[in-house]
């Protein structure tokens, strides 16, 4: 039992660990883990415990067994043979038998079934930390069983000493849990992980409910696996299994909390009247509505345009729960004034700050809660201003969470002062360095003599070009413009003013511009898991030509954009602007056919604000974790959505090339570079960082194979 | 013919200044000038075909070098020339039906007609009868034998009248005959809207959502057409920057009551997953099935395909070129003025024209067509029915004679 916790202990933390990595400064997790002894540190251990169980689950089999088992010559000669009741019993869906028949088998004869069939003893496992594609000994056995990945979550996934009881009950779950949980099967190992948490604490929860209503088979299940978990480490063993089951809940229902969190919320939508009229109540702007809506945008609030903004300000004094700066803000959104992703997050940052600066938390209130429904109500007030954009909402998501984090003996302004230095942080790491980190990625994708085409003004795409100017690389810019909002003419007349050499047109002419350009770099507003890229209208025409002219479109976009939601069209979400200003042309009085039939019944005018790219269209997504393919959007977001915060100012990689190698890995669709700011802990935790020096030399849906100093190696994904 | 050459050069002055506008109403005018000049041609006692021919060609190469995008031009010089050709030929048949040795005869006729080959004669001849007919299995199988079966066919319709006799009635008939057949054309230009949209119906079932980009005449009618049967639809408009026709278009439907609604060009592609058809108009189709249509509508094209989502393009047969395209892109466009996209000046103030190489730093570009490639299209409809891509080139010899490809006058010909 110890054993199996140890060696979780070993692996979980690492599997979170997305970090960043150097070789000198160690994550405390995995120096914990490195010391060889298997009986460390219990309580640690079994929180993680569920997470890595499964995932000898995720692990396919073996395919060059010789090569793996050359890979890691230490361990074969601890291997034991599972025992053969095993693979008999073992029929697909009969649960129960397949808890019996996992847990017979002795810890010790666990054998390896997992990365390339590397099989190894526990000893072997826990005293090589970093041996990661093992899987936890007792797991191990479970795996070794030739059945389906089903079953053996179903074993995995109990908990120690209480989950055994409900075991039929609880594999049940499993299957339904599972079916739920559909997702795309891309992120395999941390969806396992997660997964398996969640598994876990049902199958906690089962427990607890059907405690004492043992069948007689699930009663020997529970017998035989004490007796195992009991093996190794005897003399801890009680006290652990105590320590295991209150951990276990307590730590399972914050990650089940979490689990929950991570799946998106319905977006409000605007033709269900209850909700609407619930709404109007609670919003302090009372738009009108438009009268001529179009019919497939009906879920989308469409008001009438300009009916704000006096109302608005005639209510400054009233609305006296508003803190002046975030009005301020929502006025400057709804005019206009402030837009495009990067700016309005970094306004409504600076204006949360100056509202929790002037904070107060009233008498008989608890910070975090007053504080967090004082963002609440802000926010509400900027959506009425203008619906939020990924972004802000991200990054209002980590105030919340880092509002949350506060303990409640801190004192009001240590409090204050924390929440002032995270928003400052995000700032700054998030989108300041994230910027930074894009552009130098990207100004390496641009050569002399290229002729870039942007869509629109995107900020990060605008820093690139100056950047690239700068660096005096010889280049032309297409800039590529679209009504109504002609953001095109502000970048063209920042870039000319630099001294950049542009050409100017409108979207219709993309098809006659293309044939001379030779990258085309676009911004996005987010991206979302299914590699999907929402941004500006018509990015997703220019994407569509330049993939029909066989030109690599990159897309620059901040990872803190990115998120979990997937999206097929631009008509389930999106934005409406202001139809007024398709009717009317600036500039060109001629174009006057529809003055006087706006108000027609059977015209509508559509301002979409928003489209949605497909995933096809994108060549590469430059991001502050490096560049990857659109494929991999959804890894991102995974362990982004963990709420780490990369510490760019330690180990800035370009600060420092020196200390990272220039290794490229592609792992689960993944470009890896460890120079920069992911590191593969998560699938190579035994090679330190500052080692790495390999090539890709094929990848398939399983494995990667990898050149390692002359060395083949399979690595299975 | 002085007042001929006034009304070249004031046809001639509209093109170069782009004051026509549409392919339907240049068409139009350039038959009505050719048909005056073709009455207004003296013809000589022999020969008055090869004179026809030449002066409709020496004006039809100004009239094309005056706006060499604007393919209807070319295509109605060129519909004219197959007209005197074939009318021609026609007399000429009927003229020889008594004689017995009809290859003599053929031979005869071509050394009138500045050496034209006996078979482009049939051909001309096999051409002329399918245009009158729709294509069908037996027009094609017909065509094969061609120089065999047109001696024999004019020969039964053939009226024994002694040539001699015939020659000054001739002369008058091919010229009448000629403008008969010329006004048959401007007709058929004038009402190619009608014969287009009665085919609507057939292709817009209720509740369809169409898409459409910029404004064409033809579609505003073949819409028009399927709305008056009671059908009821929607229509998606896209604007068509930078002339922004779609707002026209939308307006004018509107006012026949159809529901549409106006979108930017950028939104395209995301409205085309919950469109069933596009629909368009075409500045000219080419003889590969390409279409030369106003700017953007290859986006609109791409994004029909990326959707499967039918796109069909809407094309009188005046606008039926029989040129195959060679980077049309370019060579069939016409960049107009930057004004429509940025003010003159408004970019002054950020331009730095002392220093430098003296290169600007600024280009506009403003295209005012797309060509889309016969691949993208779905469906062609012209007032002779519907038509794949792939068979535009045999639709297109129907209308075309083979020799008036290029409407080049000889090094020789003087004017």
């Amino acid at each position: 039992m110890d054993s199996r916790r140890s060696s979780r202990a070993v692996i979980d933390p690492k599997v979170r660990q997305v970090g960043f990595f150097t070789s000198a400064p160690l994550p405390p997790d995995r120096t914990q883990s490195d010391p060889p002894d298997p009986i460390r540190s219990p309580p640690l251990a079994d929180a993680s415990s569920p997470g890595n169980s499964l995932s000898p689950v995720m692990i396919p089999p073996p395919r060059h067994p010789s090569d793996s088992l050359l890979r890691l010559p230490h361990s074969p000669s601890d291997a034991f043979p599972p025992p053969s009741p095993t693979t008999t019993t073992t029929s697909l869906g009969d649960f129960s038998d397949d808890v019996t028949a996992a847990s017979s088998p002795p810890p010790a004869a666990a054998r390896v079934r997992g990365r390339g069939s590397s099989v190894k003893q526990q000893g072997a496992a826990s005293s090589f930390p970093g041996g990661g594609f093992e899987v936890p000994p007792s797991v191990k056995a479970p795996s070794s069983v030739p059945a389906s990945g089903l079953t053996t979550v179903s074993v995995v996934k109990l908990p120690p000493g209480i989950s055994e009881n409900a075991g039929g009950s609880v594999s049940v779950e499993v299957q339904s849990d599972r079916a739920l949980n559909s997702k795309p099967l891309k992120e395999k190992t941390s969806k396992a992980e997660r997964r398996a948490i969640q598994e876990a604490q049902r199958a906690a929860k089962a427990a607890a409910k059907a405690e004492g209503i043992k069948t007689p088979a699930v009663t020997a299940l529970a017998n035989a696996k004490s007796a195992k978990s009991t093996k190794p480490s005897p003399q801890r063993n009680d006290s652990a299994v105590v320590v295991a089951a209150s951990e276990k809940k307590g730590g399972d229902r914050s990650v089940e909390k979490d689990r929950k969190k991570d799946v998106p919320h319905p977006r409000m939508q605007y033709d269900d009247k209850s909700r609407v009229q619930k709404l109007k109540k609670r919003s302090v702007v009372k738009p009108t509505e438009a009268r001529n809506r179009v019919e497939l945008f009906r879920h989308l609030p469409q008001y009438e345009h300009g009916t704000q903004l006096p109302v608005l300000q005639s209510k400054f004094f009233q609305l006296d729960t508003l803190h002046p700066a975030v009005y301020k803000v929502g006025l400057q959104y709804l005019s206009g004034d402030i837009c495009g992703g990067n700016a309005r997050c970094i306004a409504m940052l600076q204006a949360f700050q100056e509202a929790i600066r002037d904070y107060s938390t009233p008498p008989a209130k608890t910070l975090s809660r007053d504080l967090t429904a004082k963002i609440s109500s802000y926010v509400s007030f900027l959506i009425d201003c203008r619906p939020l954009s990924v972004s802000m909402g991200n990054a209002i998501r980590f105030l919340k969470s880092q509002i949350a984090k506060i303990p409640i003996s801190l004192s009001e302004s240590e409090a204050k002062a924390t929440l002032h230095s995270d928003i400052e942080r995000f700032i700054n790491e998030k989108i300041i360095l994230a910027d930074r980190v894009i552009v130098k990625h990207a100004v390496t994708k641009i050569r002399d003599g290229d002729v870039l085409l942007t869509y629109g003004s995107s900020s990060a795409v605008e820093m690139i070009l100056q950047h690239a100017h700068e660096l005096g690389k010889q280049f032309r810019v297409v800039i590529v413009d679209s009504r109504p909002k002609h953001e095109g003419k502000l970048l063209l007349r920042r870039l000319v003013r630099k001294g950049l050499s542009c050409t100017y047109t409108h979207i219709n002419a993309i098809s006659y511009i293309m044939h001379e350009v030779t990258r085309v770099f676009l911004g996005a507003s987010s991206v979302l898991s299914n590699g999907t890229v929402y941004s500006r209208v018509g990015t997703a025409c220019v994407a569509m030509v330049a993939y029909g002219f066989h030109i690599p479109v990159l897309v620059c976009c901040e990872a803190y954009k990115f998120h979990e939601r997937v999206q097929l069209d631009s008509i389930c979400s999106n934005e409406l602007g202001d139809p007024d200003s398709i009717s009317k042309v600036p500039g060109r009085e001629d174009i006057n056919h529809l003055d006087g039939w706006d108000k027609s019944e059977n015209l509508q005018l559509l301002n979409l604000i928003y489209d949605a790219t497909p995933s096809d269209y994108v060549s590469l997504i430059i991001t502050d974790y490096g560049m990857i393919p659109p494929t991999s959007v959804p890894v991102i977001v995974r362990e982004y959505g963990r709420g780490q915060l990369w510490i760019y100012e330690e180990c800035d990689p370009l600060a420092s090339p020196g200390r990272c190698s220039d290794a490229v890995f592609f792992v689960d669709g993944l470009i890896f570079y460890p120079s920069q700011h992911l590191v593969l802990s998560f699938w190579f935790p035994d090679r330190p960082p500052s080692g790495l020096n390999n090539d890709l030399l094929e990848r398939s849906d399983n494995f990667v194979t990898v050149a390692e100093n002359g060395n083949f190696t399979n690595f299975e994904l | 013919m002085p007042d001929t050459q006034a009304l070249v050069n004031d046809f001639l002055n509209k093109l170069k200044k782009r004051k026509i506008e549409g392919s339907q109403a240049t068409a139009r005018q350039t038959a009505e000038l050719l048909r005056s000049v073709i009455s207004q041609q003296r013809v000589p006692y022999t020969n008055q075909a090869g004179a026809l021919i030449d002066a409709v060609k020496a004006i039809g190469e100004q009239l094309i070098a005056a706006n060499p995008v604007e393919l209807a031009v070319g295509n109605i010089v060129r519909r004219v020339l197959h007209i005197i050709r074939e009318e021609d030929l026609s007399l000429t048949t009927a003229a020889i039906g008594g004689l017995n040795l009809s290859a003599v005869s053929d031979d005869e006729n071509d050394d009138d007609r500045d050496g034209d080959s006996t078979l482009s004669a049939a051909a001309v001849a096999a051409a002329a009868r399918s245009t009158l007919r729709p294509p069908s299995l037996q027009t094609l199988l017909e065509d094969t034998p061609v120089s065999a079966a047109v001696p024999q066919t004019s020969s039964s319709g053939g009226d024994s009248e002694g040539k001699t006799a015939d020659k000054s009635s001739r002369s008058r008939k091919l010229k009448h005959d000629v403008i008969e057949a010329v006004n048959e054309l401007i007709q058929d230009i004038v009402t190619c809207h009608e014969q287009i949209a009665e085919q609507a119906v057939e292709h817009i079932h209720q509740n369809e959502v169409i898409l459409t980009l910029g404004s064409s005449r033809t579609v505003l009618e073949f819409l028009f057409a399927a709305k008056e049967k009671k059908r009821s639809f929607r229509v998606f408009v896209a604007e068509g920057a930078p002339r922004y026709q779609g707002h026209l278009l939308a307006k004018e439907l509107v006012a026949r009551g159809l529901q549409t609604t106006l979108i930017t060009d950028s939104a395209v592609f995301a409205m085309i997953s919950r469109v069933n058809m596009v629909i368009v108009g075409a500045h000219a189709v080419m003889a590969n099935g390409g279409v030369i249509a106003p700017v953007g509508m290859n986006l609109v094209a791409l994004a029909a395909q990326k959707h499967a989502v039918p796109f069909v393009v809407l094309a009188g047969s005046h606008k039926l070129c029989p040129l195959y395209p060679h980077n049309p892109e370019v060579l069939l466009n016409e960049l107009r003025s930057p004004s429509e996209l940025l003010d003159f000046g408004e970019f002054s103030d950020c331009m730095d024209f002392g220093s430098g190489s003296g290169s600007p730093l600024l280009h506009v570009v403003n295209p005012a067509f797309d060509y889309v490639p016969p691949k993208l299209v779905s469906l062609f409809i012209t007032d002779a029915g519907g038509h794949n891509p792939s068979y535009m080139y045999r639709l297109i010899a129907d209308y075309y004679s083979a020799d008036d490809l290029v409407v080049q006058r000889r090094a020789t010909a003087g004017n």
